[in-house]
């Protein structure tokens, strides 16, 4: 098809040639000129021909990619014994099959290994263990008891707040059944057993509204309509990615971030995160022009950003953002025209002076472009019942907001208790009391703690929210390095028997900082843990 | 081919040739082979430029099409609603004028999804909560046929949980470990003593024929989640799950949304009485695979829903011989597995894979507590795997949809309460064996027929005398009818993806059995109206 037209323009010109031929010096002009021409018409073909051939190359292997791809998965490490020999295992089972089915003897006529799991969570299955995990399965297995196990593993990895749980105990003790069952009993068993809204029920958002503007110190009024409430803030995280980013995109995190968010954000929903490193020299709060960098190469490498995540309380460090941080970013993210996330989970736990200001607050103020900002709550860590699974999306932005409804079908909370949490937070004397008593107790054993580390030497970042505080143990590594704060890592929770969270964790980018989370211990464990990094800071020093 | 040939066969003479100018006769060969010659290096030339710069093309045209996209909508009138905007005085806002500023845009996958329900499954479930029956408060109300929740023994949870809640929560003494039980940090796949309990409830609810392996399950917030993550375990993006038809109209959801895992209709006749055939599984597994399409596994639920028969044990072995022929998983939804009122024998696919000697990877069980229990509102769900790889994945997907340790806690005790399982299994049976006579003989009265079924909340009307064309518009047409004239919310054929038109699923554990009368009265109504217009 192709070659005819091709011959057909060079064949009249040869016969052109063939009446004007002789001429040695007209020559030397006429064959390139003739090379020309006939290259002229090979150029348009020449050129429509090798795209098209390209063009059905690259659909030819789009095509492919998919099926080498499969095969890899099935050979994936874990598997790889059994799919080496597909035959002899179906040899061996035959045997088994006793059946005198019809259709048995269709079985040898296809190659079978054994099935496959999908390639998307191979990768979670293998997921190799970060420090993180690896601590938190360590305390499950020994954990410490001051009585029973005065030798097991201490916990201040788990962002957990065991301060004020007597508080919480008591109030159950003496209201439980009659907040579950009401008084009525016959009418509210219909209102906890049936189907309820997923996305949580009305009074119960009415009662988290309230909750919340009584933490951020009334500054904001949360209005119940713009609630969707989660089976814990993990799924509320999820949720938002999955409603502000398509696979492949991605959102800016300002490091260190707190580990789960690797899991939460990126796992299911293929969307990328994309660090913006922050320093100590800086007291690791954000800077606009970092962001900026960041966002800058994520678009060159192709990547489109669409939002930011920030943690306010920040987690690991504990810092607050500012009023006018708050501003600049949104401002950054106007101008950029993505979304915020921000995660607020610990405004009720800020311990300082100084005042939590929550983004709520800032979009309640200004005639701000509202419809990109969303805000991530929760109860496990302000009210200390992370058990309850309870989370919460806050957004003004209403197409967020069906998403989202729609989405909590896949993690909504059970109605017994949002029954109990309707009634624990309507309870005001009890609320106000569980706050402000969390908050001095917070603040006692953060000055206890951090004091503690000073002693032996230790720098902590100034924190004013949170039950962590971030500590600078790079004098105790052996080399400045993740490798070398990895290896101070093991030791502690090798050795000292503390599990605490490496800066690599949280993708830090300065090596030898520490997560402590002080608010699992009680008063009189803080001996106990300064003794035993005592002990590794003298291991180290004579080490070096 | 025949064109390179044809170059390298001259390759050596044109120097020969070039040599000896001037010469006619030699020309007539010189020129062609030049141009061929030239050809040649014009042909590598002429290949390479092109491809170049086509690649450039798609490439540029690949980065500039999304972010076109992202600025369409949102870009007219940009600038001016912003300048009334910013009052602030913030050292950043002359920054704005900069970009291009338009609302802020939200997925593509969330826009889907936000948009407007248009299935009458849930429009019909929207109408019935706005403005929900009552006999004596709100007697003209739309009546709830459409979910399948059973109301039937309420009386006995009620019962349970005025006398034992307490105890269950707090522990007998009021201990101090049992309150940090249910505040802290729990495991997110479920808490072991609750696997255990459900172990010893699921084998009582399948007859004690199976016995479930606590170490193999997988505790999510409810079955909907349950399925979900195992449709992102077994299959990617674009993979498909082959579904008998009629099924449950939230699959759509729960395995479609957020996993991009497509469902494949396998269509059942009611002249099978909507039992599945292999044959017909083989067809659309092999139409599927012609269009490029891979499938992952099949999608079943027995007893199935919305029909409420049941896979016969046979079927489950050349279901499960079609999964290896194909080398596909199974999932098996049976969670109306302790709702079985007739005489039928309900076989679980794990009795099955007990009994033989199968490949047990390939199978995965859902079950809740949802039906069986009456639980819905608690939301437990279960993966019940034998895949050890799928079990590591699905416990650490469980934190997007972990249960509250509160529930946890209030669902073991309940469920270790023998006596009161008993009683409740025992119970539950009769009054939903009773309600379901009574209601498809109302509809027998009315001349609709119900098709055979042995388990569920539901009986599946074939009303298709009543619509006024033979299609899907039809039904829609009397659904229509049905839930804004007669008031009454049924779930028609069509949402559950049914190939034949007429049919409807009617939910009857949702009822008193004083309310019987009144829907067979607005039935009646409607069908009246129908016959009058036909």
């Amino acid at each position: 098809m192709k070659q005819t037209p091709y011959s057909r323009t060079r064949s009249p010109e040869p016969k052109k040639e063939k009446t004007r031929g002789g001429g040695g010096t007209a020559m030397r002009v006429i064959v390139p000129l003739q090379g020309v021409v006939q290259g002229r018409g090979g150029l348009v073909l020449g050129s429509i021909i090798p795209c098209a051939l390209f063009y059905f190359l690259q659909f030819y292997l789009n095509r492919h990619r998919n099926e080498p791809d499969d095969e890899n998965e099935s050979n994936s490490p874990g598997q790889n014994q059994t799919t080496r020999s597909p035959s002899s295992g179906q040899l061996a089972e035959h045997p088994g099959l006793t059946r005198n089915l019809s259709r048995v003897l269709l079985s040898p006529r296809s190659p079978r290994g054994p099935v496959s799991v999908s390639g998307r969570v191979s990768g979670i299955v293998k997921d190799a263990e970060s420090p993180y995990y690896v601590g938190l399965r360590r305390v499950k297995e020994d954990p410490y008891d001051e009585v029973d196990n005065p030798n097991g593993v201490i916990q201040m990895g788990l962002a957990e707040n065991k301060l004020s749980l007597d508080l919480v105990k008591d109030w159950l003790a003496g209201n439980v059944k009659e907040a579950i069952l009401g008084n009525g009993k016959e009418l509210t068993i219909g209102g906890i057993a049936t189907y309820q809204p997923f996305d949580g029920l009305m009074e119960f958002k009415v009662a988290v509204a309230g909750f919340m503007s009584q933490v951020m110190e009334q500054a904001t009024s949360c209005d119940p309509s713009q609630i969707v409430l989660t089976s814990g803030a993990t799924p509320a995280i999820e949720i938002l990615s999955f409603c502000l980013a398509d696979a492949g995109n991605a959102f800016l995190v300002p490091t260190p971030y707190y580990p789960g968010f690797d899991r939460d954000v990126k796992w299911r929903t293929g969307v990328e995160i994309v660090h913006v490193p922050c320093r100590s020299a800086d007291n690791f709060s954000l800077s606009i022009a970092a962001l900026d960098r960041a966002f800058n190469q994520a678009k060159k490498r192709g990547m489109k950003v669409r939002g930011i995540i920030i943690s306010n309380p920040s987690n690991p460090v504990g810092n607050l953002m500012s009023q006018e941080t708050l501003y600049s970013l949104l401002d950054f993210a106007r101008e950029k025209n993505i979304h915020i996330v921000s995660n607020e989970i610990l405004a009720g736990c800020t311990h300082g002076k100084e005042k939590f200001v929550s983004m709520a607050e800032i979009i309640d103020l200004e005639d701000v472009d509202r419809k990109r900002v969303h805000i991530v709550y929760g109860l496990s860590k302000d009210l200390s019942l992370p058990g309850f699974r309870v989370g919460v999306i806050y957004s003004l932005n209403e197409e967020v907001l069906a998403a989202a409804k729609k989405l909590t079908r896949f993690s909504s909370i059970s109605a017994p208790t949002q029954r109990l949490l309707i009634s624990m937070l309507s309870d005001a004397k009890f609320v106000q009391t569980f706050i402000t008593v969390n908050r001095e107790r917070l603040q006692r054993m953060y000055v206890q703690f951090v004091g503690g580390l000073k002693k032996l030497g230790i720098e902590c970042i100034k924190s004013s929210g949170g039950f962590y505080c971030w500590a600078n143990m790079s004098g105790l590594i052996s080399s400045y390095s993740e490798k070398g704060e990895l290896k101070l890592w093991d030791k502690l929770l090798n050795i000292a028997k503390l599990n605490v969270t490496p800066g690599s964790s949280c993708h830090c980018i300065e090596p030898g900082w520490f997560r402590f989370c002080f608010a699992t211990l009680t008063e009189k464990d803080i001996p106990v843990v300064m003794e035993r990094i005592q002990k590794i800071s003298e291991i180290c020093k004579l080490n070096s | 081919m025949t064109l390179t040939r044809s170059i390298q066969y001259p390759n050596p003479e044109p120097e020969v040739q070039t040599r000896k100018p001037g010469r006619a006769t030699a020309m007539r060969l010189i020129v062609p082979l030049q141009g061929v010659v030239q050809g040649r290096g014009g042909l590598i030339f002429g290949s390479l430029i092109p491809c170049a710069l086509f690649y450039f093309l798609q490439l540029y045209l690949k980065r500039h099409r999304s972010s076109n996209s992202r600025s369409n909508p949102p870009s007219p009138s940009t600038s001016s609603p912003n300048l009334a905007e910013i009052t602030r005085t913030s050292s950043r806002s002359n920054l704005l004028s900069r970009g291009l500023i338009g609302p802020v845009r939200i997925s593509s996958r969330a826009m889907s999804i936000a948009k407007p329900n248009d299935s009458p499954y849930y429009i019909g479930l929207d109408k019935a909560s706005e403005d929900p029956y009552d006999r004596i408060s709100n007697p003209d109300g739309v009546i709830q046929l459409g979910l399948l929740e059973n109301r039937l023994c309420f009386d006995l949870i009620a019962k349970w949980m005025s006398e034992n809640l307490s105890d269950s929560m707090m522990g007998r003494e009021g201990g101090d470990l049992s309150i940090s039980g249910i505040t802290t940090y729990q495991p997110v796949d479920g808490t072991m003593e609750l696997k255990l309990a459900m172990a010893g409830f699921m084998s009582r609810v399948m007859g004690g024929t199976v016995s479930f392996e606590p170490s193999q399950m997988v505790l999510t917030a409810g079955a909907t989640p349950a399925i979900e993550t195992l449709c992102f375990c077994l299959a990617d993006h674009g993979n498909a799950f082959l579904v008998p038809t009629p099924y449950y109209p939230g699959f759509d959801r729960d395995v479609k949304w957020r996993t991009g895992v497509e469902l494949i209709p396998v269509h059942c006749r009611s002249t099978d009485n909507f039992i599945l055939s292999i044959t017909a599984l083989d067809q659309a597994f092999n139409q599927t695979r012609k269009r490029g399409t891979k499938i992952r596994g099949i999608l079943l639920s027995n007893p199935a829903n919305p029909v409420g028969n049941l896979l016969s044990r046979e079927m489950l072995y050349n279901l499960l011989d079609f999964a290896r022929e194909k080398n596909i998983h199974i999932i098996s939804d049976e969670i109306f597995a302790g709702t079985m009122y007739g005489n039928e024998e309900f076989v679980s696919m794990a009795e099955v894979l007990d009994s033989e000697n199968f490949d047990k990877n390939r199978v995965h069980i859902v079950y809740g507590l949802s039906k069986d229990l009456s639980l819905p509102g608690f939301r437990v769900g279960m993966i019940y795997s034998f895949n050890e790889n799928v079990l590591a994945a699905a416990r650490k997907l469980t934190r997007f949809s972990s249960i509250s340790a509160l529930t946890q806690r209030l669902v073991v005790s309940m469920l270790l309460d023998t006596r009161f399982i008993e009683e409740y299994i025992e119970t539950n049976k009769k009054r939903v064996q009773n309600m379901r006579d009574l209601f498809v003989a109302g509809l027998k009265t009315l001349g609709i027929r119900c098709a055979d079924s042995s388990a569920g909340f539901c009986c599946w009307a074939d009303m298709s005398k009543l619509i006024p064309t033979y299609s899907e518009k039809g039904e829609l047409e009397l659904w229509d009818k049905l839930l804004n004239v007669a008031k009454i919310n049924v779930t028609p054929g069509s949402a559950c993806h049914c190939i034949e038109p007429g049919w409807f699923r009617c939910c009857f554990t949702t009822l008193a059995q004083e309310d019987i009368p009144v829907v067979m009265e607005r039935i009646r109504k409607v069908a009246d109206t129908s016959t009058l217009c036909s």
